[in-house]
């Protein structure tokens, strides 16, 4: 157990709970409390992975979800992760990870040679290069990219985790728990409101988890602890570790993702892996904190390269050292923070400071301590291939132009600090527009446009007392917006460091004559020389510059190199940053593993569905299923070997024949009550209601108001006035909102109420020449002649004490029935039409069936009322009334309306009258015409025809019936077919329609 | 995602509406004679502001009422929200 950097003291890791994993296929160990990062660092290892384009070494800049480059391939398989963010990774027992982005292997990589090759990669080189020639792009150049741009592997199996959506609302959601966070959390919650407070560590404090301050009589630690505990005992207080608020959306709805699994040891079969939580928060307090800023010199992307306070964090919260001769280069206070640490532990840094001089407390005790100290220089380029191994330091001359003597220091670490950036994305996503603010010569949050108040050093306060300032006052205010109580809760005393001037310096010039890489963007390797190229080729805007060298654009948002980008852009254009403006924020803050997203609507919970009270016995008795809409129907009853097309030919020739069941339950209802339900009707159907009598129905077909149809189906008069509505089953939720948008909007006069009753009926029709001898067996006291129940009738039965409704409507062509009762005894009603069905060879019928019945009578439906046609294209214009106006009646007036040429319905065959013709196939007259061959109109439906034993297709065709007897091609290329065809009328079968009537 | 107070049922997530369009199209009154470029109007054109909007949403996963709402179309911000009776 070799974990060389490892303190015997400091951080917050349980030293007794050793835990083993692998890196990169070795075996390492870490303790309890380390994240996959620490745990790496303190068995020395900085080299984590290649960059992006050039695939130079790389190791870890930061020690939070700012890291550019340990990005990791987590687990195998279907568990497999990648782009995992190793500071970000809790480490438990087992865990595996590996590098990503290099072949073979981490320390030797082939995609290097693009190192030496990179005045040939420079920006925008994709752009130039993979133009032309056009046809190269999809067999050559693409899969080139596609494999050198390779970031972590997508598992290519189905994600075996579990992941719940929780939707949560709050008075005051609190982002982030450093002093601000925890302190306004506190104040809002004392003063009555409804707090969340959610940090994305799993521990809670933030800064003060490293800082060496006083709160009142405490350290920070302690200060953090003791509040910490005292929200968990409020009970208007919900507080959440773990948990990353990365989406800022409208309405103050805030997403956040909770990780809920991944760092407990043994869990549970169905803990799910993270949580998703929507907060409508009614004000969102952003504490996110402030990120530090790298500094720029001559191949400062080595490993063993890092930021000033990630060295800091790792000794504080890990107890891991990430050198043992560290070089710390500063142009601010904060990083002594990290050298006093380092010599407090033992280790002797060495600091390079940008500035003359400095009076801070910070830098006053490192002296104190001992600290080796050099003003007025600088890191100008480093050496050593897989890990930093020396810096050339030298000292700044006057302007900063150049350096008056360089020298080169050994050592394994570089602990690099530029100042720190507010973290403003959330505030940013809000719509907030940010400003620069000189001092900090950073971007803050200005106006806020929603509820939002940004707090703390996310605002450009980087002193604990203003923080917990802040904390406090934003705390109370906010609340009080929403609870009125005024009770205000003072922030404590507090004691740390005094922090002089930081100097306004980021980009290290290069020695004479050198042309050493410095880089900006880390994860998307991009560098001063690249954005250099960007102005000089006539980019001027930053939205503009940043996709030509794609600085900002990687999964790290460019959290650490947005504003060193600017301020290259700046300088070099000579104007000011706020001048050249920031690129837009945009969610996710970090990224955020699919699945979260998705939550449990995979598979078969992707949408609800429905099934009809009839479906055990469907199951029972072989049903094969389809889709229609959200509901499961059966599609036919197979037996034996049959093939869908034999089943729909048994099924639909026993309906011919005998007697055939169907379940129509899915058949949208709608119950229509009201004085002036008639007239309603007369408005929305395109034929005439008034007249309807009692205990009949009607065919009706309605358009929307472009004259385009929109439904068909039947409605039938229970009583003066009450109708009862069906709608297809694929329009129900359509025409019940179409009913009440002209009941409420247009005609709020109309005394109607609407009402779906779909669920509350289960359906079956049950059609075929015996089918009236069977009715007469249902309902033995009715007169079921054709007189006593003519076509279009309405019956209220009763089927051996359970009430029915009986109409003897069809859709099959057939003399048919369909019969409704209340839903749960819907299976009473379908067993005892099967059982009093037997002696007549009732068989039950799917969808397949039903389709190929009413294909080949001609009967219209979803693949001819296609949103496209009006009623004379489909042989309806028998059903305008020419006497009232109704929905869509002008439009029918519309010169392309009139044209008589349109597509219109007819009936295809194919000569041969053996080959099925594919839907969609077009119908051409010269099947050899050059391309595109002009198209005289499409097979809508095809079935294979019962009563003629040959296939049939419906057909949507130019000049429609005038084309009857010709013959024509049905192409198909999908299905490489091209067939010979004839038209003939739609109406294939029983053209008169005696049979319904019989 | 929008916070929409309907008129009814209160202040609900959009994802229980649907979106009806400007509040402010007449349908022409049945049988009236309407000129072709009246009809064009009422089917076809619609304005595209950026700023205030007032507009029909539909409750359908709630009272299923129809109902206005003044709303802001390049910031979303809803000022107020009307049953079909009331002004805006
Ligand atoms: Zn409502």
């Amino acid at each position: 157990m070799t974990q060389k950097y490892r303190l015997d003291k400091e951080g917050y890791i349980n030293r007794k709970k050793s835990i083993s994993f692998k890196f990169n296929g070795k075996k390492y160990f870490g303790y309890h409390g380390d994240t996959l990062a620490s745990a790496l660092l303190a068995n020395g290892i900085h080299l984590v992975g290649r960059s992006f384009k050039y695939h130079r070494p790389r190791g870890f800049i930061g020690s939070k979800e700012d890291e550019p480059n340990a990005k990791v391939q987590l687990y195998n398989g279907a568990k497999t992760e990648p782009n995992a963010v190793a500071t970000e990774v809790e480490l438990v027992e087992g865990l595996v990870a590996k590098s990503q982005n290099c072949w073979p292997s981490v320390s030797f990589d082939f995609g290097a040679i693009n190192n030496f090759l990179s005045k040939f990669f420079p920006a925008g080189f994709y752009y130039k290069t993979f133009m032309w020639p056009k046809s190269f792009w999809h067999k050559i150049y693409e899969p080139i990219i596609r494999k050198a741009a390779g970031l972590g592997v997508a598992p290519l199996k189905p994600d075996p985790d579990r992941y719940e959506h929780k939707f949560e609302h709050c008075d005051v959601l609190v982002v982030g728990s450093g002093p601000s966070g925890l302190g306004s959390a506190l104040a809002a919650a004392k003063n009555g409101a409804r707090v969340i407070l959610a940090e994305d560590k799993s521990k809670f404090g933030g800064s003060l988890l490293t800082d060496q301050v006083t709160i009142g009589n405490k350290t920070g630690k302690e200060w953090a602890d003791e509040t910490v505990e005292q929200l968990k005992s409020m009970p208007n207080v919900v507080i959440k570790n773990r948990s990353q608020v990365f989406g800022y959306y409208d309405h103050n709805m805030m997403v956040m993702f909770e990780r809920t699994k991944d760092h407990i040891e043994s869990p549970n079969k169905y803990t799910p892996r993270q949580k998703l939580w929507y907060i409508r928060a009614k004000e969102v307090l952003v504490s996110t904190g402030s990120i530090e800023r790298p500094l720029i010199f001559g191949n400062n992307d080595r490993p063993g390269i890092l930021l000033a306070s990630a060295a800091k964090e790792y000794i504080k919260k890990y107890g891991v050292l990430v050198g043992k001769k560290p070089v710390i280069f500063t142009n601010n206070d904060s990083a002594y923070d990290a050298a006093i640490e380092f010599k407090k532990n033992g280790i002797n840094p060495l600091v390079v400071d940008i500035r003359k001089n400095s009076e801070g407390t910070a830098v006053k005790e490192a002296k104190d301590l001992g600290v080796n100290i050099k003003f007025s220089h600088a890191v100008a380029n480093t050496k050593g291939y897989l890990r930093v191994s020396s810096a050339t330091v030298g000292k700044l001359n006057n302007d900063k132009s150049g350096y008056e003597n360089l020298e080169n220091i050994p050592c394994d670490c570089i602990c690099v600090s530029g100042n720190w950036t507010p973290t403003v994305h959330l505030a940013s996503q809000s719509g907030n527009k940010l400003k620069f603010d000189e001092i900090i010569s950073a971007f803050i949050p200005n106006q806020s446009h929603q509820n939002e108040t940004t707090i703390g050093s996310a605002n450009g306060s980087f002193t604990l007392k203003k923080s917990l300032e802040d904390g406090f006052n934003k705390g109370f205010e906010v609340s009080n917006k929403l609870t009125k109580k005024n009770i205000k809760s003072d922030p404590p005393t507090s004691n740390e460091k005094s922090y002089d001037n930081y100097e306004k310096f980021w980009c290290m010039p290069l020695p004479e004559n050198k042309k050493y890489k410095r880089c900006v963007d880390f994860q998307n390797d991009v560098y001063v020389s690249d954005i250099e190229l960007a102005i000089r080729e006539g980019f001027r805007s930053i939205e503009h510059v940043k996709r030509y060298t794609t600085l900002g654009m990687a999964t790290d948002q460019g959290k650490t190199s947005n504003l060193n980008g600017l301020q290259l852009v700046s300088n070099i254009e000579n104007k000011i940053v706020p001048e050249v403006g920031h690129t837009t924020f945009r969610p996710p803050y970090t990224p955020v593993t699919i699945g979260t997203i998705v939550g449990r609507e995979v598979g078969k919970h992707y949408r609800p569905t429905r099934k009809s009270p009839m479906h055990s016995w469907h199951e029972k008795n072989n049903a094969v299923f389809v889709d229609a809409g959200l509901w499961l129907r059966p599609r036919y009853y197979k037996q034996g070997n049959e093939t869908l097309q034999q089943a729909a030919k048994r099924e639909g020739a026993n309906v011919r024949k005998n007697v055939g069941i169907c379940d129509v339950t899915s058949l949208g209802k709608i119950d229509i009550k009201g004085p002036d339900s008639a007239e309603f009707l007369n408005r929305v159907y395109t034929n005439a209601w008034m007249k309807l009598p009692v205990g009949k129905a009607r065919y009706g077909v309605m358009l929307r108001e472009d004259g385009i149809v929109f439904d068909d189906g039947t409605t039938t008069r229970i009583s003066e006035n009450h109708f009862h509505m069906t709608t297809t089953t694929a329009q129900a939720v359509n025409v019940l909102a179409h009913l009440e948008y002209y009941l409420q909007v247009v005609w709020p006069e109309l005394d109607v109420n609407v009402l779906s009753t779909t669920e509350q009926w289960a359906g079956a029709a049950v059609a075929g020449p015996k089918s009236r001898e069977l009715l007469k067996k249902l309902f033995p006291e009715t007169d079921v002649s054709n007189e006593g129940f003519p076509f279009m009738g309405f019956k209220e039965e009763n089927l051996f004490g359970i009430p029915a409704r009986v109409f003897r409507i069809s859709f099959s062509g057939e003399l048919a029935y369909e019969i409704n009762v209340e839903s749960n005894h819907g299976i009473f009603m379908w067993e005892k039409i099967m059982n009093l069905g037997k002696s007549m060879g009732i068989q039950p019928y799917g969808t397949e069936a039903l389709s190929t019945l009413r294909i080949e009578m001609g009967h219209v439906a979803g693949s001819e009322i296609d949103g496209r046609t009006i009623p004379s294209d489909l042989s309806l214009e028998g059903m305008l009334s020419k006497k009232k106006d109704f929905v869509g009646k002008r439009s029918l007036n519309r010169e392309a309306f009139l044209n008589p040429n349109r597509e219109k319905i007819v009936g295809v065959i194919p000569v041969d009258k053996k080959t099925m013709i594919p839907e969609g196939s077009h119908l051409v007259k010269d099947k050899n015409a050059a391309l595109p061959n002009p198209k005289l109109g499409h097979i809508s439906a095809s079935c294979w025809s019962v009563e003629y034993n040959n296939p049939f297709s419906l057909a949507i065709l130019k000049e429609g019936k005038k084309r009857i007897g010709e013959k024509l091609y049905a192409l198909s290329p999908l299905k490489n077919k091209s067939i010979e065809v004839e038209v003939v009328s739609s109406h294939y079968v029983d053209p008169k329609g005696e049979r319904v009537r019989s | 995602m929008l916070e929409i107070k309907c008129p009814y049922c209160g202040s609900r997530s959009q994802n229980e509406f649907s979106y009806g369009g400007d509040s402010n199209i007449k349908r022409p009154e049945l049988g009236k004679e309407v000129s072709d470029k009246d009809w064009d109007n009422f089917i076809y054109l619609r304005k595209n502001p950026r700023g205030k909007h007032s507009e029909l949403w539909h409750h359908v996963a709630g009272c299923r009422q129809w109902f206005k709402v003044l709303r802001d179309t390049s910031t979303h911000e809803i000022f107020k929200t009307a049953k079909l009776t009331e002004e805006l």
